[in-house]
């Protein structure tokens, strides 16, 4: 190949967009690496499904030191249409595990709420798991302003 | 370090009701990440379990983690059957346990 001036221009344009692209995926994805091996060990193994959990949380926390979050599941309480637990995910925390919430049928209602803090702008996942083994999970994204986890 | 709890429970419902509960306590939640003025780490103290029972059942039950914010607050569901007492239960790192009840009557 003769190095013309259209050839150079090409070869460092692709250079650099890896450059940029190694640096993006690096550290995300170590992240997202310690949550999904959090979810599996929560899980026995089982891929989460969507749907039937919903979680609220603000698209926009001015302070991540109390960032107000709220999991409930579709689900009757009863028999064998009971939620055992839900488990909640901060994914850019230092360390990503919230909460993990634990449900009887004397709770009348898979719900619950609580305060949690966020080190910057994330995504949080909830997960919950069903007395008969299947799992569904919802992810929402938080931006946050001012991050909490002291730093 | 943890100081009396607030709880919010109905005082009465009629049965199988499901009731709203909310619970309150100050505490700091130390998540370890902190450092202090000369860069020392401050050790991690959170409450790491929170318990509801009514009556020796359990009704909600929560594992704590750095990431809850100081002052837990948890908001949940119980359905009751007949009159009685909940008991709520806070155990601290350190090992202490903070305590509080509240009847209902249900009718």
């Amino acid at each position: 190949m003769q190095l013309t001036r259209r050839n150079v221009l090409g070869l460092s344009v692709g250079a650099a967009a890896f450059t940029l692209a190694g640096g993006r995926i690096g550290p995300a994805n170590a992240a997202t690496d310690a949550t999904q091996k959090a979810i599996m060990d929560f899980t026995g193994g089982t891929a989460p499904g969507e749907g039937k959990v919903t979680l609220t949380a603000p698209e926009i926390a001015e302070n991540g030191n109390t960032v107000p979050v709220s999991v409930s599941v579709d689900s009757a309480m009863a028999g064998d249409d009971l939620v055992e637990s839900i488990i909640v995910f901060a994914d850019g925390n230092p360390n990503p595990a919230v909460a993990t919430f634990h449900f009887t049928e004397m709770s009348g209602a898979a719900l619950a709420t609580t305060r949690i803090r966020l080190a910057k702008t994330q995504d949080v996942i909830a997960v919950a798991k069903m007395k008969d083994g299947s799992v569904f999970m919802d992810t929402k994204q938080v931006k946050v302003t001012i991050g909490g986890c002291g730093g | 370090m943890a100081s009396k709890p607030r709880i919010k429970v109905p005082k009465s419902a009629s049965a199988g009701e499901v009731i709203t509960i909310k619970t309150l306590i100050s505490h700091e939640m130390e998540s370890g990440q902190r450092k202090d003025k000369d860069g020392n780490p401050i050790p991690r103290q959170i409450i790491n379990k929170f318990t509801c029972s009514f009556e020796g059942q359990t009704v909600f039950e929560c594992d704590l983690d750095p990431a809850i914010s100081s002052n837990p607050y948890f908001e949940f569901n119980a359905k009751v059957a007949q009159s009685g007492t909940f008991k709520f239960t806070w155990v601290d790192d350190d090992g202490s346990v903070y305590e509080a009840e509240a009847p209902i009557e249900v009718n």
